[in-house]
């Protein structure tokens, strides 16, 4: 279970208090009657399956309610940072490369195996 | 003296202190502290089990949790039963019944095990080869037979009778392991004044210790040592110790789930205390101390009762006082199994030879072994053994060739060297790295606040091995800020430092197909066996792991893992880290159900929501109907009544004289503040603006692909407040809708929204005599028809109480929604059925409400829609606003898939016999002739008698349904096609005039 942290509580809870929501960052169109089929299509429709960081929404839905973004590692699971809704994207350097030499194990590189 | 096998004055048990237990039938004798298995060692029972795939006899291999073998049924009552336990860790207590498994009619005498003779056909790979063709026959004829013939234990038939329980715990170290390393780690951790927890699976603690009787710490034995540091700990405030206990998970930010088994071993547990106790512990630091696995040798017929693990002899005989042959054989790659033999030298047991694969094992040990006279053949191997229900002999050959000769033993222990167990720093998803030099994997890269000390590290030395814990102890602590205590010192001396172990076929496993050299024993996967999954092309560890079931049994391959890689590296010409490593995966060992779901069974599976009216409707006879967590009174069934009369009779009632309904369960939304008419505008396909305090309108919800979400009747209370219902299932979903669109995408509209769903109970009093029925409770509003029309709403009071009395209705007729404190619920609904039951009104259930509405054609979101309806297609697309230039869905309803022609529509369909009511979900056909598959127009939505019409009536979803208008279309089902005639939805009172009486 993971300890996610609210910007809003400004405290790490337990996964179970959370629920994810969708990516962040998608703006609604303020004149979305108006907007072409191929600009609602990337805008409702079509997302990106990052292996990395992915900037996401989640709501403290059993704590304060409240909706904020978060980014997160996809590979590690690892919460990068927090932040509240309406905060521009942060900027995150990609993370350190280990040098260690360690045996990749084949989920690593190719997925998991049925 | 419980058992011929026990050596008096050997073990650390009380011998007066004994239990009888029964295994397949037959009484023993144990000793309290006894596993299953040390006390059939003790009795001289070496054939515990078969295996699964070859049902061949096998033994007791290991004396811990890696035990592949030995799997028993342990039963206290029928409905307290439990198979695939593994005998060497259910400790005995008197009365045990036990079993053993896989085996019929008898363990000794086993018909599957004529496997065995077939064993040629049962390569790798054979289920995904042999039952490929033809595919009938898979289901018909190999799977029930394979079946019949395997499987793992017996599942209880009757409900446990136990019950679990679960405990979050917080700590700032927690230690993993209460061996020589975990109990120093733990000490030097506790002495900073740390909050710490320390588990181990074991009774007792020491791990090693159990065995290595040869270590002395800090002066004294190393065994009584561990006992009197668990107690020191367990004395301090700040120290959790738990035995018994199996850190099984390891997750995210050090969270580790452990499973404490409470009373497994106790002959008639207290029924108050749970069976087991799942612990859910968040650590700020973790010390992984879990310790190495012995690995067993490769080579033919490895697998015989009687033959085991080196380290596993020695427990049975320093632990528990058991010699586990009179005459026993040691065939080693490592120092460990000398000393084993050394113990049990001294015990007065004869070591046949020491048979050490190397050329040149420990100077030490050699010396020893010499000095106490024990034959030892190094650069020798094992390459085959004897012995039906227990191992009788063994052949040895000098490696390369020659030297061969037989010799009778009845036990044969065996050492390929150690595996650290890095189950759990895997799991927690550091990398491992190969050691060359050792042949060992060993915690890499750490992904998560943990260390690993001791064997668990590849650490060497006992006196290197307590430093290292200590060490990682005091800085784990530290770390989280406890700066208690000064430094722990602990001087510890052992007899021999180990060298040596191999992975991998010994020279007796042979490149031969027919030898049967075990690496996995539990899933009967053999040194060649491997070598056939390369041969077949598989290169990656993980495939050849699927494809010869390595490592897939209950023990995860604990023993086996090792040995399968290094077989498939050397076939594939790569190293070993090339080759990599397959993924561990939670449980460490098997968990039981109970513990993992503990409180959440029966009542206290999901909550259950009752109404303020359920005791009343229950009183009255009503059946209840699950919907989502709420009961929901179905019908009020008279005595004799079936739920049809029940249901038609409502129906009746309803519309000739009225009817009381429960309503609370409707999802309701207060959205409050100066632009709460705005903020559903947006929310809603409706204007809400024009709409004026007092009135009321049914709204439509999209999602922004232009798909119906949820509707519901919305009241304006006043200028900045409106009362929204939603439907009963959709009320989290809606509020969480409306919250995320106010947080994130309109967070400058002033408004504010509670969930007020259980704040109000809600009477629905629906018919002809609805008015007579409330009027006189009513006060402070004036409730005739041309004051208070279809669709308005009032706050006044009725019964003294508070209430928001809505005009409106769900079954056609004159109707009032009375909404009032939940706490008053019951109270004004007795006094409004005080009033209705003289007048020849009736309750009326769900089943009811669902025929009236669908009499009017009113949709239910979720019944006749599925989230690919618009509103137009519903024929609702009146509710939908021309004028808005934004709500959610307004984009989304103009796609073109949307406006296309030959959607499906929902239409009314009536059977051209009127007496056939259609199933709900049946499919829909132009042409009943067609060939099949036929091409479907659509599906029943909702179907039922309809005793006010005299027939039965039906919704559909219907291609293009609005222009067919009197068609006939056809439902084909199993028995027979039905013909049915599409009409409008509104199958009673078209013009309204019910409505607005
Ligand atoms: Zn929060």
């Amino acid at each position: 279970m993971l300890l996610i942290h609210c910007p809003y509580c400004e405290e790490e809870r337990p996964e179970l208090e959370f629920r994810g929501a969708g990516d962040a960052h998608i703006l609604r169109p303020t004149n979305i009657a108006d907007i072409s089929d191929e600009e609602f299509e990337a805008f409702f429709f079509l997302r990106d399956n990052v292996k990395g960081l992915v900037y996401e929404r989640w709501r403290h839905i059993h704590g304060c309610g409240r909706f904020f973004n978060a980014a997160r590692d996809t590979v590690s699971d690892k919460f990068v940072t927090t932040y509240k809704a309406g905060l521009p994207r942060p900027d995150l350097s990609p993370a350190p490369k280990a040098t260690e030499t360690t045996v990749e194990t084949y989920e690593a590189t190719e997925g998991v195996a049925g | 003296m419980s058992g011929a096998n026990r050596i008096a004055g050997a073990g650390r048990l009380t011998p007066a202190r004994t239990a009888r237990f029964t295994f397949d039938g037959k009484s023993y004798e144990a000793l309290e502290g006894d596993t299953v298995a040390s006390a059939l060692l003790a009795n001289g029972v070496h054939l515990v089990g078969r295996s699964f795939k070859y049902h061949r006899p096998r033994g007791i291999l290991s004396a811990g949790a890696e035990e592949p073998n030995a799997l028993i049924d342990v039963e206290r009552d029928a409905a307290r039963k439990q198979p695939n336990v593994r005998a060497t860790v259910q400790e005995v207590f008197d009365g045990a019944t036990i079993s053993s498994q896989n085996r019929w009619p008898s363990l000794a005498f086993d018909v599957g095990g004529i496997n065995n003779l077939l064993s040629p056909f049962f390569a790798a790979g054979f289920y995904y080869k042999t039952f490929m063709w033809p595919k009938a026959a898979w289901e018909k004829f190999y799977e029930p037979r394979i079946r019949a013939a395997a499987g793992l234990g017996v599942a209880p038939t009757q409900a446990d009778t136990d019950h679990y329980t679960n405990r979050f715990a917080h700590c700032d170290v927690l230690v993993v392991g209460a061996g020589v390393a975990g109990l120093s780690a733990a000490l030097a951790a506790a002495e900073t004044g740390a909050r710490v927890i320390l588990c181990d699976e074991q009774p007792e603690v020491g791990g090693a210790l159990h065995y290595d009787k040869s270590v002395k710490i800090d002066g004294q034995d190393g065994f009584a040592w561990a006992q009197a540091t668990a107690a020191r700990l367990a004395a301090m405030d700040n120290v959790t110790v738990l035995t018994r206990t199996t850190a099984f998970g390891y997750y995210a930010q050090n969270f580790v789930v452990l499973a404490e088994r409470v009373t497994e071993h106790l002959a008639r547990p207290d029924r108050k205390l749970p069976r087991e106790r799942m612990w859910q512990v968040r650590a700020k630091r973790v010390v992984l101390a879990t310790g190495a696995i012995e690995r067993h040798m490769v080579f033919a017929n490895n697998d015989r009762p009687g033959v085991m693990l080196a380290s596993a002899a020695r427990t049975y005989l320093n632990h528990f006082g058991v010699a586990v042959g009179k005459k026993v054989g040691v065939y080693t790659a490592n120092d460990s199994a000398y000393e084993a033999a050394f113990d049990l030298h001294r015990a007065g047991v004869r070591i046949a030879a020491i048979v050490d694969n190397r050329a040149k094992p420990g100077e030490g040990v050699l010396a020893e072994a010499r000095s106490l006279g024990i034959e030892v053949l190094t650069g020798h191997s094992v390459i085959d053994t004897k012995g039906h229900r227990r191992v009788n002999s063994m052949t040895i050959a000098r490696n390369g060739g020659g030297g061969k000769r037989t010799i009778a033993i009845d036990a044969l222990i065996m050492s390929a060297g150690w595996t650290p167990s890095v189950h759990l720093f895997s799991q927690s998803r550091g990398k491992v790295a190969y050691n060359a030099e050792t042949g060992q994997f060993l915690p890499g890269t750490y992904a998560q606040d943990c260390l690993s000390v001791g064997a668990c590290n590849g650490t060497n030395g006992l006196q290197a091995t307590v430093e290292e814990a200590l060490a990682a102890g005091e800085l784990m602590a530290r770390a989280t800020g406890s700066k208690a205590g000064g430094k722990v010192e602990i001087r510890a001396e052992n007899a021999f430092e180990w060298t040596g172990g191999m992975a991998g076929a010994a020279e007796g496993a042979g490149a031969n197909d027919n030898v049967k050299a075990f690496i996995d024993f539990q899933n009967d996967v053999c040194a060649k066996d491997i070598r056939l999954a390369v041969r077949e092309g598989m290169h990656s560890i993980e495939h050849i792991k699927r494809f010869t079931t390595n490592g897939m049994a209950t023990d995860q391959g604990k023993l086996s893992n090792i040995h399968g890689l290094a077989i498939a590296a050397e076939t594939l010409g790569r190293d070993i880290p090339k080759v990599g490593l397959t993924t561990f995966r939670a449980p460490y060992t098997p968990v039981t159900y109970g513990t993992i779901i503990n409180h959440s069974r029966g009542e206290l599976f999901d909550p259950t929501r009752k109404t303020p009216m359920h005791a009343w409707e229950e009183a009255h006879g009503a059946v209840f109907e699950d919907v989502g967590q709420w009961k929901r009174a179905w019908y009020y069934p008279r005595a004799g009544e079936t739920m049809h009369e029940a249901v038609s009779r409502e129906c009746k009632t309803v519309r000739d004289v009225a009817g009381v309904f429960d309503a609370s369960t409707l999802g309701k939304i207060e959205v409050v503040g100066p632009d709460a008419a705005e903020f559903l505008n947006l929310m809603y396909t409706n204007a809400w603006d024009t709409l004026k305090p007092g009135r009321c309108r049914y709204g439509i919800m999209l999602r922004e692909d232009g798909y119906v979400y949820d509707d519901g009747v919305v009241g304006r209370i006043a200028e900045d407040r409106f009362h929204v219902t939603t439907t009963t299932g959709g009320a989290p979903r809606v509020m969480n809708h409306m919250e995320d669109y106010l947080q994130t995408e309109f967070p400058h509209l002033k408004v504010w929204l509670t969930s007020t769903t259980e704040q109000w109970a809600v009477i629905a009093v629906q018919g002809p005599k609805a008015r007579e029925i409330i009027a006189p409770l009513v006060e402070g509003i004036d409730i005739s028809n041309e004051a208070f029309p279809h669709m308005s709403v009032r706050e006044g009071k009725i019964c003294g109480v508070p209430t928001r009395l809505f005009r409106m209705s769900f079954t056609g007729e004159t109707g009032f929604e009375v909404n009032v404190p939940a706490d008053y619920g019951q109270a004004v609904w007795e006094a409004i059925w005080a009033r209705a039951e003289p007048m020849g009104a009736c309750a009326y259930g769900t089943e009811t409400m669902h025929v009236l509405r669908a009499e009017k054609g009113y949709i239910i979101v979720g019944q006749d829609t599925d989230g690919t309806v618009t509103p137009f297609d519903a024929g609702v697309g009146w509710a939908v606003s021309k004028k808005k230039t934004d709500f959610v869905g307004i984009r989304g309803l103009k796609r073109p898939d949307l406006v296309a022609e030959g959607r499906k529509q929902l239409v009314g369909l009536k059977t051209k016999d009127p007496t056939v009511v259609l199933e709900e979900g049946a499919h829909i056909v132009a042409d009943p002739n067609q060939p099949i598959p036929m091409k479907m127009l659509g599906h029943v939505t909702s179907s039922y008698w309809s005793s006010n019409c005299g027939h039965s009536i039906a919704l559909a979803l219907v291609a293009g349904g609005q222009a067919r208008m009197g068609q006939t279309l056809y439902v084909p089902m199993p028995d027979r096609t039905i013909a049915v005639e599409v009409t409008d939805m509104v199958f009673i009172d078209k013009e309204g005039a019910r409505l607005n009486g």
